[in-house]
């Protein structure tokens, strides 16, 4: 492999690693604040009781989430380079700035959290699980906007002396319509995340009948945001591909392995083949209309097929293949919408439990619902895959190629030496969060404070 | 160019913040089971940096950050430049990051002496590292006309870099040492006020070669400028505070040391960047490295905006955790949640 498939290998494991965390982190950061929101409005032991159990898992994976980010942050210089000299004058502002602005104030806030619960005034104490919930919702903010510029530039002009973008207006970045669906939608997939996780807790719990009153609480918030939370993901996950298909058309027609220009488009559930030596692929179950209203939002729109617009970029920026892997992105969107419409329906069913008050005992729910807990991540994996392997050859939409950005200075050794180190590092770190996290989502609550002593901090 | 030259005191300050931060934090982590032999004095000192250090640790982030935003090609060379040294201080960042948490997770003596260990030799990189990143930039390394590295591995360790990086974890573990000795009660603290005072000594010793050399290699002859000079006279009297057992005024002088030297190396470093060895037409300075006007006047208003936001949150967090922390809190079992 050359030096620029062990970059992109590397930066693609990293990213995705990160990206298991930090939904986590942003969701479960919001649901335990609701927790302790609960208990300090209604005294409710148990409600305290789950806000330390789900707080705990919440600092052992944003303890990962935090490292895993710093390796992203150094990546950029260290195998991208000629990417980062390039696109720094403006990349380089939304990274400083969610350093400043949401970094300090999430790690600071999760100190104060901890360590507070016997030094705060208990309304103070409540607020800063709030600021920790909100300062990782803005971390998501910046760094989004940042990849959002990758995927749609806007807001700079070409300096003529060097040949490199340079900001120009600012607020086009965190206005960006590319930006703006896609935070949305990563804000609500991350609650997603965050609901489903403590749904698939509760239920494991409430399967081993520890503590039901208080899962059954649990499973019921995770229930209540879950289903309105990822039928809103799914509405804006449809606007966010009409958005891409406008910008990146590649990234669309990709995504549905469509090589001629068609109108009305059909939408394949599943399909054979269809690669690069085989543009007419055999459509299993295809659903007329359905690809038109999913990229343009119009019965009969039309979607340029991907040889359109190889031709139309051939036109553009000179000879060469701009087309991305089809098989990653068919693929990625069909994992990440099927399984969405599969947490759904758990979602309905235990919602329906819950209203016939039937979900303490409904053992097929609880055994469904702890393995749906795989499924958010899944998602998130095939959604990531599919937003920036289908910019490739792109690193920056139109403005850089993917191995223009490569560090110029860095040997194909010294890579793969890396990759071989974070493989084992983080597969070393995986196997430890996952034990610590399993052992700890499986112990039972521990007992309320005896009322009127101070509630003990959660220390080291 | 005058904003170029405000964000370059940006980046001196941020990387200043870290060390007088986050520097007791990793002093602490290398010297946690020094200062006490028992599983509850261990927690103990941890525990003086716990609600803390991870928002420290933020301090480096924004500066690495800075960097990239307000002179890219300065982040690009040099992180290109460092490949192997840097993947080397990420380990050393994940493992010591992970192990405040996960060493108190499982009941199991091999467990927490594991993650013990881990931290130890983490906080030992990180400083080491970073302090040879820094030194190199001064020291200088190959670097051609298109402002790309041209040496390699063994390219970075010059006997000046080196030195940086010795220096700069003397003044963590003293400043760590000093912290605890503040922060805690009873045999921790006596442990730590003894490690202090053996620590001084050497500390002492290297920052007084370290600025004259540090002078020379910027090219400006032996004798120290004014910070220079504090430097030295407040690695001095901190010696001197401990020896005489104030802890509290020992960590006031262990800050100015540390916030003096790495200032000062800054002021050294103006307004060149990275030295290029090859040819000093070569070097990255803040003229030829900087981003446009228009970025660097959007995250002036920013950083105007948040600095002193950021600096009263993270002080009132040192208010509310002010209090000394004894290993007697830890002598009780672990409650099961925590
Ligand atoms: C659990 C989470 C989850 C769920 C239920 C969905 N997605 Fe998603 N999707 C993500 C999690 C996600 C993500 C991981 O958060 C991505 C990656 C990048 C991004 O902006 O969000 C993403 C990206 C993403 C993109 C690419 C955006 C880009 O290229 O910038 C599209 C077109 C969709 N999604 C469309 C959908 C549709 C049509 C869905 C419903 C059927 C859907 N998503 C459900
Ligand atoms: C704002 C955040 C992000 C930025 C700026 C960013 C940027 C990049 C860069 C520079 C590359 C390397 C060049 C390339 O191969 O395209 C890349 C590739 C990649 N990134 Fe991202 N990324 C971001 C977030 C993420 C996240 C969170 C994930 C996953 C969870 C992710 C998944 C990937 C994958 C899978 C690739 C490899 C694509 C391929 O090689 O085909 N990215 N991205
Ligand atoms: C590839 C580009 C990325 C970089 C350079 C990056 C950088 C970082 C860094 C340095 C941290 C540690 C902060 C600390 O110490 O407090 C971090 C954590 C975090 N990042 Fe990222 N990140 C990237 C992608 C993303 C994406 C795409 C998101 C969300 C959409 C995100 C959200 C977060 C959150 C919420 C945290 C808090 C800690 C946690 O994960 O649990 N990051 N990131």
């Amino acid at each position: 492999m050359s030096q620029l498939d062990l970059a992109r290998l590397q930066f693609a494991m990293t990213s995705i690693y990160h990206f298991l965390f930090v939904p986590v982190t942003i969701g479960l950061g919001f649901l335990t604040a609701l927790l302790q929101t609960g208990w300090h409005r209604s005294g409710r032991a148990e409600l305290l009781q789950l806000t330390r159990f789900f707080g705990t898992l919440l600092v052992i994976n944003i303890a990962v989430g935090v490292v895993t980010g710093l390796v992203q942050e150094f990546q950029f210089g260290m195998d991208w380079s000629a990417y980062s000299r390039t696109v720094g004058d403006v990349f380089g502002a939304p990274l400083a700035m969610e350093g400043l602005a949401a970094f300090f104030l999430e790690s600071t806030f999760l100190g104060l959290w901890l360590f507070g619960w016997d030094r705060l005034p208990p309304r103070v104490h409540l607020a800063t699980i709030w600021l920790v919930a909100v300062g990782g919702a803005l971390s998501a903010a910046f760094i989004m906007a940042a990849n959002s510029w990758m995927q749609h530039p806007v807001g700079y002009t070409i300096d003529p002396s060097t040949g490199r973008p340079q900001l120009n207006d600012v607020w086009k970045l965190f206005t960006n319509p590319v930006f703006l669906r896609g935070y949305l939608h990563v804000i609500l997939a991350s609650l997603v995340t965050g609901s489903v996780v403590m749904l698939a807790v509760s239920a494991w719990q409430l399967r081993k009948g520890s503590s039901p009153l208080a899962f059954h609480a649990a499973a019921r918030l995770a229930l209540v945001v879950l289903v309105p939370v990822i039928l809103a993901a799914m509405l804006v996950g449809s606007e966010l591909g009409v958005t891409e298909g406008k910008y990146q058309p590649m990234k669309i027609a990709g995504a549905e392995a469509q090589w001629d220009t068609c109108q009305p488009c059909s939408f394949s559930l599943f399909q054979i083949s269809g690669g690069k030596n085989d543009m007419t692929p055999t459509q299993i179950i295809a659903i007329p209309h359905l690809l038109s209203l999913l990229a343009t939002n119009h019965w009969n729109g039309k979607v340029l097929g991907l040889n359109a617009v190889q031709a139309q970029y051939e036109q553009q920026y000179g000879p060469g293949n701009y087309i991305p892997n089809i098989f990653i992105q068919y693929w990625s969107m069909r994992v990440m919408a099927y399984l969405a419409v599969v947490v759904l329906l758990v979602g309905l069913w235990g919602l329906w439990l819950l209203w016939r008050k039937r979900l303490s005992g409904a053992r097929w729910f609880h055994r469904v619902a702890v393995w749906a807990g795989v499924l958010p991540f899944l998602m998130n994996t095939a959604g990531w895959l599919l937003t920036e392997n289908g910019r490739q050859p792109w690193i920056v939409q139109g403005l850089q190629l993917t191995r223009n950005g490569v560090s110029p200075s860095v040997s194909t050794a010294t890579v793969a030496t890396s990759l071989v180190v974070f493989l084992l590092l983080y597969a070393a770190l995986a196997a430890v969060a996952f034990v610590l996290l399993t052992r700890y989502a499986r112990k039972e609550l521990s007992p309320p404070p005896a009322e009127d002593t101070p509630i003990p901090a959660l220390t080291y | 160019m005058a904003l170029a030259t405000f964000w370059f005191i940006v980046t001196a300050a941020l990387w200043t913040g870290f060390f007088v931060l986050e520097g007791f934090d990793l002093g602490v982590g290398m010297l946690h089971t020094f200062v006490a032999r028992d599983e509850a004095g261990r927690r103990a000192a941890i525990n003086t940096i716990g609600p803390l250090w991870d928002g420290n640790e933020v301090w480096l982030i924004v500066a690495a950050a800075a960097m990239f935003a307000a002179f890219p090609a300065w982040y690009a060379t040099m992180f290109s430049s460092f490949y192997p040294a840097l993947i080397l201080l990420l380990v050393g960042l994940i493992v010591r990051g992970v192990s405040f948490e996960f060493r108190g997770k499982v009941d199991s003596v091999r467990w927490i002496r594991t993650w013990d260990t881990l931290l130890t030799v983490g906080s030992l990189l990180v400083p080491l590292l970073i302090g040879i990143a820094l030194g190199n930039l001064l020291h200088g390394v190959p670097i051609d006309q298109s402002q790309e590295f041209t040496g390699d591995f063994g390219d970075l360790f010059s006997a000046y870099s080196v030195f940086t990086g010795i220096t700069l974890v003397l003044l963590c573990l003293l400043h760590g040492a000093t912290f605890i000795t503040l922060k805690t009660t009873g045999a921790v603290q006596e442990h730590a006020l003894w490690l202090a005072r053996r620590i001084a000594p050497i500390t002492v010793l290297a920052v007084l070669v370290f600025q004259p050399w540090t002078h020379s290699v910027a090219g400006g002859g032996v004798l120290p400028d004014v910070l220079e000079l504090v430097a030295m006279l407040a690695v001095l009297a901190a010696g001197w505070l401990l020896a005489g057992r104030h802890e509290g005024w020992a960590f006031v002088a262990t800050t100015v040391v540390i916030a003096t030297t790495v200032m000062s190396f800054f002021a050294d470093l103006y307004p060149r960047l990275m030295v290029s060895s090859t040819n000093p037409a070569f070097d990255l300075t803040v003229h030829n490295s900087a981003s446009g006007n228009y970025a660097l006047k959007v995250m002036s208003i920013v950083a105007i905006v948040f600095f002193p936001l950021v600096l009263a949150y993270q002080g009132w967090t040192y208010h509310v955790f002010r209090l000394r922390v004894s290993a007697e809190q830890f002598d009780v079992p672990r409650s099961p949640s925590s």
